[in-house]
């Protein structure tokens, strides 16, 4: 049952949103009928191009989101989907990419800094400032007393073995970049990544 | 990879091995059914089970996890024995020829030069013979015994058909059919590749299993070429990146490495490293690592870094441990030598084994950073989640951080993949709540840290108050400003030759091939230099097109090194400079412009003709690809099976006689896992750990889409071993080994099948590992409970391949 429609003449037809959709689910709708609905639902949304942050195949992402870009809108990504002009993945996502939006959302998402006390069985949230100066003060107590010069055999080394760092490979080059060049000049030597296991 | 994942389609031969990539991979896996569709290609898979990459093979064989240099070193000694090797391409592309000094051998299963007592050996026989010329002596007919074809011939005679069969439970005749297969690609007008991933890795032999992969693609003449070499699928997304920028305990980025303690001179540190040709006249591009070197420096240190403080080499880290790996340090933390540790985007507990080890390490720290944007189980270390997290907080005096980062869709900057494509993404939306992403966290940290020892003084402070730190805004430097720095710029003029000034001061650098080792020029990762030119973002190019068809798509994102899409890809024109098949046409000398040509940037120096003799492989001393790892590798020179260290079959068959060489004799293992390894007799089953397409990791579990589609934990085990211990399909089971213990509901499969190995009947048990206490799947127990904490020899990469367990009715 083929009736050629134009895309005017079907939104006309269909006249509300909810009828229009049923319309098109009959088969009572021009062939781009469904990709016109994906357009109107994405044509004010802000796209914007990244890469799948799961494995490293690379596949290219659009993520849309609400607003379009106007002072005091939060942007809030509610669509993403495979980039077409992608070489490798050419718009497909497999079913761990398909589910980004649900990590981008996740219920486990971290909001804000918190800390565990010592022998304590719950968090506290404390604010950013206190975060990072008490972190820094245990970093700087910790190697001022075991920071090694030289060591027993009188060679220079240079090095602080008590604290350790693993960096993320889900992190970008600049992250990766900039905590290389703050780690290492601290003297640190327990210092990996994922491509370690 | 050497080559890239649409390179694939270009392949007659798919090999996958050591890996799953239809479901670990599902979209870069497209380019192998597309090979198959378009390209006539086969694809084979090699692994214990039947996957989904094995379920649209052509042909499949099951093999004993952990068994691949068997299989891998017996068709080394099928290509030799019927003499199915790319003989011109071996002849003048790799290392058979050279001499190999009188002192080397190997016997029993023991390379020469074993110390027992260190586990180590001394490489000092395992080195080429000079001539009087200084450089390698060589034996073009390739039939000196000394002569690394001879011994490469001499050390996998052992591997016969039947012997391989033996040790990995693959029946005889499927052993020829596959090697046969895969020898048919030995002609220049047929490639085969290798596409694996952590199934080759973590094992106590994984690096030698990667490099007898290598071997076997230098004798068949396929690296360098279109749909050839040797490509790993890497597992994060940015994982390849990271190993680029050395966030490794020896590495500095560009895997420039660091000083061990005996290294104390600054020039023998560089000489040692600074490889200069061993056969005359060839490239050997690593004779430029002192240009790398100070180019970091200066990146890093600025005006401090100078001639005179030699580049403040005594400021950087210097070793005293061969490496101050994971499992290395978590055996020093668990023994109280570690004060703090900070896990930025990573989650040991569950992804370290020997999960109790891990705990009891993390309990004894003072404080603990988690720098994440998921709440992590190992966030939740001290905090009781019933049997699947044990543990008592009251006891655990550990004050533990969690700061909250953003994810990739609220972050900008480029992420390297697998290919080496590094692709530049942008922000969609901010993070939740105060959630700040690592660049400032790191910044911030830093800044703090060096306010305190501006105010308080402090050990060794040069290298924190001499830090560069020119960002615009101190504490958020832009991932711009970031990239622009491990690209690199000229510090002054720059001039060639004749006095022309070839670079302005200031501007960026277009490629490592201008970086200097005088303090002039400034690199954060020389191997990135390019990525960000006076042209702007390179890595932010969208173009697509394929001008020669061949897959290559040169203007999308940017490629290290150089923009280069298939590395050695001099070696896919023979030694004239002809492509070595018209199909296979890549990389060509063009004799009227006097330069090489085609569809990549050359591997090599562009306008140095073929009748100059330098060789394809250009980061190598002696130009050519090593059959002989001299001194790369600090398990042998040849790759050896050997046992993973809990293995269900009691010796080494290929030496019955000598324990020592029943698992691999370099490997280095803890005196306390040692003990905690399990017998035959009590953990008979062979475990494999691995991962389904609906999850990654251990981070899906916390998206709801993935948690509806694959909501529980389960195990596989074959339909045999079920009948045997009285389990049905939806049954429990509880799955021990001897340091831990995991529930979960057992599938009851045809997927897996008893091998015949010996004497004895090895039943294979599968263990996917996506659940833990946190997130929104239903919670379940970390698999690493079950894994043994020893690692590869050479890279430390656990081995969580090939270990014992015992399965039974929960």
């Amino acid at each position: 049952m083929a009736i050629n429609v134009t895309r005017r003449q079907f939104f006309k037809l269909g006249g509300a949103g909810l009828a229009s959709s049923s319309l098109a689910m009959m088969g009572f709708a021009p062939e781009p009928a469904e990709a016109s609905i994906r357009q109107f639902k994405l044509a004010h949304a802000k796209e914007t191009r990244n890469t799948c942050t799961y494995c490293s195949v690379g596949c290219g992402i659009l993520m849309y989101s609400k607003g379009d870009g106007s002072k005091n809108v939060e942007q809030d990504v509610f669509h993403i989907e495979g980039d077409p002009d992608h070489p490798v993945s050419r718009g497909s996502l497999c079913p761990k990419g398909a589910g980004l939006l649900d990590f981008v959302h996740s219920d486990g998402r971290l909001a804000y800094p918190q800390v565990r006390e010592a022998g304590a069985s719950e968090w506290t949230r404390i604010s950013w400032d206190e975060a990072l100066e008490r972190i820094a003060r245990h970093m700087k107590d910790d190697r001022d007393a075991n920071f090694v010069r030289r060591n027993a055999q009188g060679q220079t080394v240079n090095h602080w073995t008590t604290t350790g760092f693993l960096a993320a490979s889900g992190s970008s080059n600049e992250a990766g970049y900039i905590t290389h060049k703050v780690v290492r000049n601290l003297g640190m030597v327990a210092f990996d990544n994922q491509a370690r296991v | 990879m050497t080559n890239h994942w649409v390179d694939i389609r270009n392949a007659n031969l798919i090999i996958v091995m050591g890996g799953n990539a239809a479901e670990a991979h599902p979209v870069g896996f497209r380019w192998v059914t597309e090979a198959i569709e378009h390209n006539n290609a086969e694809l084979i898979t090699i692994d214990p089970r039947f996957t989904r990459t094995s379920a649209v093979a052509q042909d499949r064989a099951f093999i004993r996890t952990g068994t691949d240099i068997a299989f891998l070193g017996g068709l080394i000694s099928y290509l030799i024995e019927t003499d199915q090797i790319q003989r011109e391409y071996v002849l003048h592309y790799t290392d058979a020829a050279l001499i190999v000094r009188d002192g080397y051998g190997f016997e029993d299963g023991l390379f020469s030069g074993y110390d027992e007592a260190t586990r180590s050996y001394d490489k000092q026989s395992w080195m080429y013979e000079m001539g009087d010329d200084g450089f390698v002596r060589r034996d073009e007919s390739l039939e000196d015994p000394r002569c690394v074809y001879q011994l490469l011939r001499a050390h996998y005679a052992r591997y016969t058909p039947e012997t391989v069969s033996s040790i990995t439970g693959i029946p005889v005749e499927t052993i020829q059919r596959i090697w046969r297969k895969i020898a048919a690609t030995a002609v220049p007008d047929r490639t085969m590749t290798f596409c694996y991933a952590l199934g080759w890795t973590q094992h106590s032999i994984g690096s030698q299993i990667v490099r007898v992969a290598a071997m076997v693609q230098l004798l068949l003449g396929n690296m360098g070429m279109p749909g050839g070499g040797v490509n790993a699928l890497r597992g994060h997304s940015n994982i390849q990146g990271l190993t680029d920028l050395g966030l490794l305990s020896q590495l500095l980025p560009g895997y420039l490495t660091l000083a061990n303690a005996k290294e104390q001179d600054y020039a023998a540190y560089i000489d040692k490293r600074t490889k200069q040709p061993t056969v005359e006249g060839q490239v050997s591009y690593w004779k430029n690592y002192e240009k790398f070197h100070v180019s970091l420096m200066k990146s890093w240190f600025g005006s401090a870094a100078t001639e005179r403080n030699q580049w403040c080499f005594d400021w950087l880290p210097k070793l005293e441990r061969p490496l101050y790996d994971v499992l290395d340090t978590f055996e020093r933390m668990s023994k109280g030598e570690l004060n703090g540790y900070f896990c930025q985007g990573f989650n040991p507990l569950a992804s370290f084994p020997d999960r109790a080890k891990i705990t009891r390490a993390l309990s004894s720290l003072k404080y603990l950073v988690v720098m994440d944007p998921l709440n992590t189980e190992t966030s939740e270390f001290w905090k009781h989640y019933g049997e699947y997290n044990d543990v008592d907080s009251s006891a655990i005096d550990t004050e533990v951080f969690r700061l909250p980062t953003c994810c990739f869709a609220e972050d900008e900057g480029s992420i390297v993949n697998s290919a080496r494509w590094l692709q530049w993404h942008w922000a969609a939306a901010p993070p939740p709540g105060d959630a700040r992403p690592d660049i400032r966290i790191m910044a911030e940290l830093f800044l703090r840290l060096k306010r305190l020892y501006q105010e308080e003084g402090g050990v060794f402070p040069e290298p924190i108050l001499n830090l560069t730190w020119d960002y615009d805004i101190a504490d958020e430097p832009r991932p711009s400003e970031l990239a622009r720095e491990y690209n690199g710029r000229a510090l002054e003029d720059l001039v060639d030759d004749e006095g022309n000034i070839t670079r302005r001061a200031g501007e960026q650098l277009s490629g490592f091939g201008e970086l200097t080792a005088d303090g002039r020029t400034a690199a954060g990762c020389w191997i990135f230099t390019g990525c960000w030119t006076e042209d702007g973002n390179q890595m932010a190019r969208r173009d697509n097109s394929d001008p020669y068809g061949t897959g290559n798509t040169l203007g999308w994102a940017w490629a290290w090194p150089a923009n280069r899409r298939i590395l050695y890809n001099r070696a896919s024109a023979d030694v004239q400079g002809r492509p070595w098949g018209a199909n296979k046409a890549f990389i060509w000398w063009d004799s009227e412009q006097g330069q090489w040509t085609g569809a990549d940037v050359p591997d090599f120096p562009t306008t140095s003709p073929p009748s100059q003799g330098q060789m394809p492989f250009i980061m190598q001393p002696e130009g050519v690809g090593h059959l002989f790892a001299g001194q790369s590798m600090v398990d042998g020179p040849f790759p050896e099976h050997y046992e993973p260290f809990e293995s269900p079959v009691p010796q080494n068959l290929l030496h019955p006689g000598n324990s020592r060489a029943r698992a691999n004799p370099a490997a280095r293992i803890f005196d306390d896992d040692r003990e905690a390894l399990g017998k035959p007799e009590d953990f008979p089953h062979a475990a494999t750990t691995y991962r389904l397409t609906e999850h990654f990791h251990f981070w899906t579990k916390h998206a709801r889409l993935n948690a509806v589609v694959q909501p529980e934990q389960f195990v596989e085990i074959g339909e045999a071993l079920a009948e045997e211990i009285g389990v049905a399909a939806g049954d429990w089971v509880k799955v021990s080994s001897n340091r831990g213990f995991i529930r979960a509901v057992a599938v009851v499969t045809k997927r897996l099948r008893p091998m015949q190995i010996g004497d004895r009947q090895v039943h294979h048990v599968g263990i996917p590992l996506h659940w833990g206490f946190t997130g929104v799947a239903k919670k379940g127990y970390l698999v690493n409970a079950l894994t043994p904490f020893v690692g590869d020899a050479n890279t430390q990469t656990p081995e969580y391949k090939s270990f014992t367990v015992r399965v039974e009715k929960a």
